[in-house]
């Protein structure tokens, strides 16, 4: 091969992979990008000027948002913080816990409950939302914080991931010589399991974050009450009614773009602590 | 694993580590199902004779099996949403292949910012996602059909009767394929080099490293996705129900979910609702078995 044609093929071996990657972002972002120019246009902009061009009802829009329902909004964005992250915290130190257990003790029932999570994992949780309904109502706590958190408590997959992890860091070997040591099994979860579980942890976490704050169907079948509605369901109500009335659709296109932005915010400061590599290293079995 | 000593057989630790997982397995998966299935076998029956009769709740056996099963409108939301996986769920896959091994390809630039720009929109809620394309769709805020009226052509379709099935797979596509990338390029990552320079120095070209080396070796990462994109398609419900009020062409009952939350809240027959549940719940675990049966169990391979 000339010097010349393998600079050729060099160029091209840069090229096209790179414009393939671009498109792949371009269409990932221009939804993104829509959102935000059509939050800033007033209602007769929306329907009537190039979508792309930034209109000029940023602050008018913001106004209509914050002020709908006596300030419905905020309630809905902190009430899917708290969904999401005590949600999460506590189901990602409850998968921690049996996923440590599991990989680490002989106890009995432990095939049984192994395949109880499998089937836990392929059979996800929204199949059962109507069933859940059934038991939050004998229950009688349909309708309050509760019947979302309680079922967002319970995650096979993070449990399956837990065992990963636990199998892949902690070694028998630290644990065996604390026990020679005198340490107790509780002790020797709290300050060598969990903490060479961290990693992991913090992509259970992330993982279960995001599951909960995304979830509809749960909390739309558990909840009535406007003002303890997580936000995806808020939205989907402010739209729903919005088929009569274009204001209500300018109300949810701004409210969808305030609540996408400290969401990517997050997604972007957190991106390194993903160790999604333990998660499709561990499944190579 | 090697044997444990005899002291912590005995211990209750891993007792009571596992019991608050086990605990509210029990509560909010095991017995929801155990009484969907018990609803599921009763039903309003009337009794009596006439006028006089009442409506009593009464054990009815297989019926509301039978009725769901026989129902066709169950059976077309199953239709559906086959067409709209058959769309969804290859192309997601397809796309996050594609964008993780031109990642981990040495030649491509723009790495860094193809991989967060591709992963964003995993942290778009689906009805959120659903809004954003909803309004992309509608003709009056479309930019894609200002354009195309621009030229002279028209407006697209989108939520038309053709253009439904593929406009909400795309908004699928488009939640899914950065979350997928990322699994299947981290799988990428943990192949060693070495294997590369193998066939490199076998004269093998970068399009046969990839097809021969690469995918062969992340296939338990694609098996792992694919399972994922198929539980996913079965518990579609809220992108139809957030696109449902932007067009006619989403009926009340467009996909099995759907149709379930129709009868236990619109009808309020939940017996029906929970033999429809049982089933769908069934359905998805007896497919993810034989996925992964097919497959060789290559992605929960290593199970005990």
């Amino acid at each position: 091969m000339s010097a010349a044609n393998s600079v050729l093929t060099h160029r091209r071996a840069q090229i096209l992979p790179t414009i393939v990657l671009l498109l792949g972002s371009i269409y990932c972002l221009v939804p993104v990008a829509w959102v935000l120019v059509a939050s800033t246009k007033s209602r007769g902009e929306l329907f009537s000027t190039f979508t792309f061009a930034p209109g000029t009802g940023l602050l008018d829009n913001l106004r209509d948002l914050f002020t709908y329902g006596n300030g419905l909004y905020l309630r809905w964005t902190a009430n899917s913080a708290l969904y999401a992250i005590a949600g999460a915290a506590a189901s990602t130190l409850i998968s921690a816990l049996a996923g440590y257990a599991m990989a680490k003790y002989e106890f009995r029932g432990r095939s049984l409950l192994f395949y109880a999570i499998l089937a836990g994992v392929l059979v996800p949780g929204m199949t059962l939302a109507i069933p859940q309904y059934l038991i939050m109502s004998e229950l009688d706590l349909v309708g309050g914080y509760w019947s979302v958190l309680l079922p967002s408590l319970i995650s096979p997959f993070g449990i399956y991931l837990a065992r990963v992890y636990a199998m892949a860091s902690v070694p028998d070997s630290t644990m065996e010589a604390a026990r020679i040591d005198g340490a107790s099994e509780y002790r020797i979860f709290g300050s060598i399991g969990l903490p060479m579980m961290v990693p992991g942890m913090v992509t259970i976490f992330l993982l279960q974050f995001v599951g909960i704050w995304n979830n509809f169907l749960l909390p739309y079948i558990m909840l009535s009450d406007e003002s303890k509605f997580p936000i995806t369901v808020g939205l989907f109500t402010v739209l729903s009614k919005g088929s009569g009335q274009p204001t209500l659709y300018g109300i949810a296109i701004v409210g969808a773009a305030v609540s996408v932005i400290p969401l990517i915010i997050l997604m972007l400061t957190l991106q390194r602590f993903w160790r999604l590599d333990l998660l499709s290293g561990g499944l190579k079995g | 694993m090697t044997a444990l000593p005899r002291a912590e057989r005995r211990s209750g630790a891993p007792y009571l580590f596992v019991a608050p997982a086990v605990l509210l397995f029990v509560a909010f998966l095991a017995v929801p199902i155990g009484y969907a299935i018990y609803l599921s076998a009763r039903g309003l029956r009337l009794t009596g004779k006439g006028i006089f009769g009442t409506r009593e709740e009464v054990f009815v056996g297989l019926d509301n099996y039978v009725k769901t099963l026989t129902d066709p409108g169950f059976f077309a939301g199953f239709g559906r949403l086959a067409i709209y996986g058959l769309i969804s769920v290859p192309l997601t896959l397809g796309l996050a292949l594609l964008f993780a091994l031109l990642l981990d390809h040495a030649g491509s630039r723009a790495k860094r910012f193809s991989r967060t720009a591709i992963f964003i929109p995993y942290a778009v809620p689906g009805v959120t996602a659903s809004l954003l394309w909803g309004f992309m769709y509608l003709p009056s805020t479309s930019p894609f059909s200002y354009l195309t009226r621009e030229l002279g052509l028209g407006e697209i379709a989108f939520l038309g009767a053709g253009g439904i099935y593929p406009s909400l797979a795309n908004i699928a596509v488009w939640g899914g394929v950065g979350f997928n990338m990322i699994i299947i390029f981290t799988s990428l990552r943990g192949i060693p080099s070495e294997l590369y320079d193998a066939a490199r120095i076998d004269g093998a070209s970068e399009w046969q490293i990839a097809w021969r080396v690469k995918i062969p070796l992340v296939a338990p990462a694609l098996v792992l996705t694919g399972l994922f994109a198929l539980i996913g398609t079965l518990q579609v419900y809220g992108e139809p129900t957030t696109v449902k009020p932007m067009t006619p062409e989403i009926s009340g009952d467009w996909v099995p979910l759907m149709h379930i939350y129709r009868d236990a809240f619109v009808r309020d027959d939940l017996a029906l609702a929970s033999a429809a549940s049982v089933l769908l719940a069934v359905g998805t675990l007896v497919v993810s078995v034989v996925l992964l049966k097919v497959t060789q169990k290559r992605a929960f391979g290593g199970m005990q």
